[in-house]
């Protein structure tokens, strides 16, 4: 008996068809995962059946009932939770007014009354969780818990997880996995929206894989390896890049990035860098694994002279550049992959403009433009980095991938001596990330140092020769990649530990 | 020394109350996250067709339901751009104070013509509570609505806001509308209740002007009080306790210096010095409060789903 069923549903956004008949079906008592790349139509068919889009055709049942699901509220009323990735959760609220934000029908709003009713409903459903405390203040695998809660007291027979293990450390992961197994057993239908295939074999009974808005095919986990489950998601048999060993068998090493005793306060003006010191080699890529918002931004825009550090050094090939400006540091062999692509480039522009923005000053005769010279140049960058775009093509036009390699382009270009990666592959569907790895690779190949900093334990895994940890503005701990395994990078993100 | 501490006092009471009743109103929107800067304009409109509708039927009641009703419909006006077409909260905003100033001044002319000296009408009296008592008396001597400001109004925007589901609401929706969105509330109707709240408050402040302080209608009767209790609510942190401090602290400055003019000491400055303090008292007080203000994090956001 299928507990929801989804028959044919097809949703445009524009020329853009998301979901092209989709057709899927969730077992009683399953955890179902959803799988597929970014832009796959995983979370707008999900958004469709939690009532925040309408599918242009196409039928849903739940319970062998046909409905119509306006918005959430009827999906909370058929017994549909979601917890969406950006969770839905107003941080200056305690958790108790968040769970029951919008359930409750009293006018008035009895604090005593509902902190015990949610303190009853976390006892029940094993999410131990203070109501009294203020979301903000919480972890955000707390805050997930939260989330989950808030889905239950609503009585939720039907849970949807949107990528609930994109922002956890792998301990919380496996708590998460504890807690979705209980509820199982007791009856909850689980919809679990994943891209990564280890963790999908690990917690689902079955799976339905979406590539380009439509359903490659449904099947039992246990049927399947993951590498089945990769070609369906991919199209093909292979993805991924491989790396070669280290090539350090050169000797002593020459060190290209310094950072001394770095201190930067946040825009709050609060210490957020507490005396970073980190040295990244020649033909060497140092991971910076972390959880969200310890101080990963910051480190990256001071390094790049975005923001002034307000103590310690940083030298690029032996050259001290604390305090230069970003153009300076450009000069001195630094590049910069901005974190946000719309932050690093004028999108309103074309692919062209953009291309050379930071270099105009080499296009410039007698204070005039050289649009010759400048056309040469893109259409060369265009080439060489198969840039899928004509070189009058607006930048805003441009998918997030082309986005990427008109950025990846224009700084790596250069031959820079040291490249600073924030995020280099966030949002990107698989074949751009690859393209983009790879890229880092082959210059890292060429000799540059590398800093990559990224909240992807698996990016961190796959690309760097070492790996230092940052956790509340602190290096905790500095592994080579050989040493760093999940668990170990795990106990030492979560803060628990400092390995020196 | 005194008396004329006991007036002053009383002085604030009534000249705060209208910053406090438009500050009010502004806290509930911003709370929901709208700026609504047609505050001014609604004052404005609010103070007149008040004044207007209380001249032509002799009824003073009757201009003051008007006047809220008036502020309700242009309070979701602002609700249509904002929340409905998702317009530029500042450009409507703005929008709405030039709209109606223009209104208000092309109606004034089509009943009173190009007449200088202002029109007046009978307005409301003060309370005579305890006229015996040489310090409460004068004190206690206020308008009904400024007892209903201070008594009623803001501490029932405390209860709604912080003791209410309604107000769980409209602190959820002015944070993370998202959140309130997959609640299943609608983001839109909360929004607009906010609206019609604070402007039908809004437009009760500018009546306050019209029919009770002054039972007369001139040009510049608001004259910057809409634009003081915005700075106001920021000051006040969007908690409507300290907002009406806020109010009271204008509203003090501004009797404080009326008696400092009319006492004509001779000072090398001019008179326009004072009539600046207050406007001045309320920048100091907003740059030192307002470096830790905490916005509301979906104030001029509007809310799309897709």
């Amino acid at each position: 008996m299928f507990i929801v069923e989804m028959q044919s549903i097809t949703k445009r956004f524009g020329d853009l068809i998301a979901n092209d008949h989709v057709n899927f079906q969730l077992r009683k008592g399953e955890v179902h995962a959803l799988l597929g790349e970014n832009g796959a139509g995983k979370t707008t068919l999900m958004r469709i059946l939690y009532g925040l889009y309408h599918p242009d055709s196409g039928v849903i049942k739940v319970k062998d009932q046909p409905v119509v699901i306006h918005s959430p509220k009827d999906a909370i009323q058929l017994g549909i939770g979601m917890v969406t990735q950006h969770f839905a959760l107003v941080p200056p609220l305690t958790v108790a007014e968040n769970v029951v934000l919008g359930y409750q029908n009293s006018f008035v709003l009895n604090q005593t009354q509902i902190e015990e009713s949610v303190a009853e409903a976390a006892r029940r459903f094993g999410l131990e969780i203070n109501p009294k405390a203020i979301v903000r203040h919480l972890s955000v695998g707390q805050r997930q818990r939260v989330e989950i809660l808030k889905a239950l007291y609503r009585n939720a027979q039907i849970l949807i997880l949107d990528e609930p293990t994109a922002v956890l450390i792998p301990q919380e992961v496996d708590a998460l996995f504890e807690t979705l197994n209980r509820l199982k057993e007791e009856g909850l239908s689980v919809i679990f929206i994943s891209h990564k295939l280890h963790e999908v074999t690990q917690i689902t009974d079955r799976v339905t894989v979406l590539r380009d808005g439509k359903v490659v095919g449904t099947v039992n986990t246990a049927d399947v390896t993951q590498k089945e489950l990769a070609a369906m998601m991919v199209g093909r048999e292979t993805f991924g890049v491989s790396r070669s060993e280290a090539n350090s068998e050169k000797g002593a090493q020459k060190p290209m990035l310094e950072l001394i005793n770095l201190c930067a306060n946040d825009d709050k003006n609060l210490p957020i860098l507490k005396n970073i010191c980190l040295t990244v080699f020649e033909g060497e890529i140092l991971g910076i694994a972390g959880v969200g918002g310890n101080g990963q931004r910051e480190l990256a825009e001071t390094i790049c002279g975005v923001r002034q550090p307000t103590a310690g050094n940083i030298r690029v090939d032996g050259q001290d550049v604390t305090g230069k400006t970003p153009s300076e540091l450009t000069r001195a062999g630094l590049g910069r992959i901005p974190e946000d692509r719309h932050e690093g480039m004028v999108v309103h522009l074309t692919v062209t403009d953009n291309l050379v923005l930071e270099h105009l000053d080499e296009f410039t005769r007698n204070g005039v433009l050289d649009h010759k010279a400048i056309r040469q140049y893109a259409g060369e960058l265009i080439r060489k980095f198969q840039i899928k775009a004509k070189p009058n093509d607006i930048t805003r036009t441009l998918s997030g991938g082309n986005m990427q390699k008109v950025l990846l382009a224009r700084v790596l270009a250069r031959q820079p001596k040291v490249i600073i990666a924030p995020q280099p592959t966030r949002g990107l569907d698989i074949g751009a990330t690859d393209y983009v790895r790879q890229q880092l690779l082959e210059q890292r190949q060429r000799g540059a140092a590398i800093l990559l900093i990224s909240e992807d334990l698996d990016e961190i895994l796959a690309l760097s020769d070492r790996i230092a940890v940052i956790y509340e503005g602190e290096i905790v701990g500095t592994l080579p990649a050989a040493e760093a395994t999940p668990e170990r990078l795990g106990l030492l993100m979560s803060g628990a530990v400092k390995e020196h | 020394m005194e008396v004329f501490l006991v007036n002053l006092i009383a002085a604030t009471f009534r000249v705060s109350t209208p910053i406090v009743l438009a500050a009010i109103g502004e806290t509930y929107s911003e709370r929901a996250g709208i700026l609504n800067l047609g505050i001014e304009g609604i004052m404005y409109f609010g103070a007149f067709v008040g004044f207007l509708v209380a001249d032509k039927s002799g009824s003073l009641w009757l201009g003051l339901f008007i006047a809220v009703l008036s502020g309700i419909v242009f309070g979701l006006l602002m609700g249509f751009f904002t929340v409905t077409l998702g317009v530029n909260q500042h450009v409507s905003g703005l929008g709405i104070t030039l709209l109606l100033t223009g209104l208000t001044l092309f109606t004034f002319r089509l009943f009173y013509g190009g007449r200088s000296t202002p029109p007046s009408i009978p307005s409301f009296q003060t309370l005579n509570v305890l006229p015996e008592n040489p310090i409460l008396g004068p004190i206690l001597s206020q308008y009904w609505l400024t007892y209903v400001t201070f008594l009623v109004i803001v501490p029932l925007a405390w209860w709604v806001l912080y003791r209410t589901n309604f107000g769980l609401k409209i602190r959820s929706v002015g944070e993370n509308p998202e959140a309130v969105d997959a609640a299943g509330i609608s983001v839109p109707a909360v929004r607009y209740a906010t609206l019609a709240i604070g402007g039908g408050l809004m437009a009760a402040g500018g009546a306050f002007l019209s029919l009770f302080q002054l039972g007369a209608f001139t040009h510049g009767i608001i004259s910057g009080r809409g634009w003081v209790a915005i700075a106001i609510v920021i000051f006040g942190n969007w908690h409507p306790v300290r907002v009406m401090l806020g109010g009271l602290i204008f509203g003090g400055t501004f009797a404080l210096q009326l008696r400092l003019q009319a006492m004509g000491l001779q000072l090398p400055v001019p008179y326009e010095t004072f009539l600046a303090l207050p406007y001045v008292v309320t920048i100091i007080a907003l740059v030192i409060a307002g470096r830790n203000a905490s916005y509301p994090a979906a104030l001029l956001k509007p809310y799309r789903r897709e």
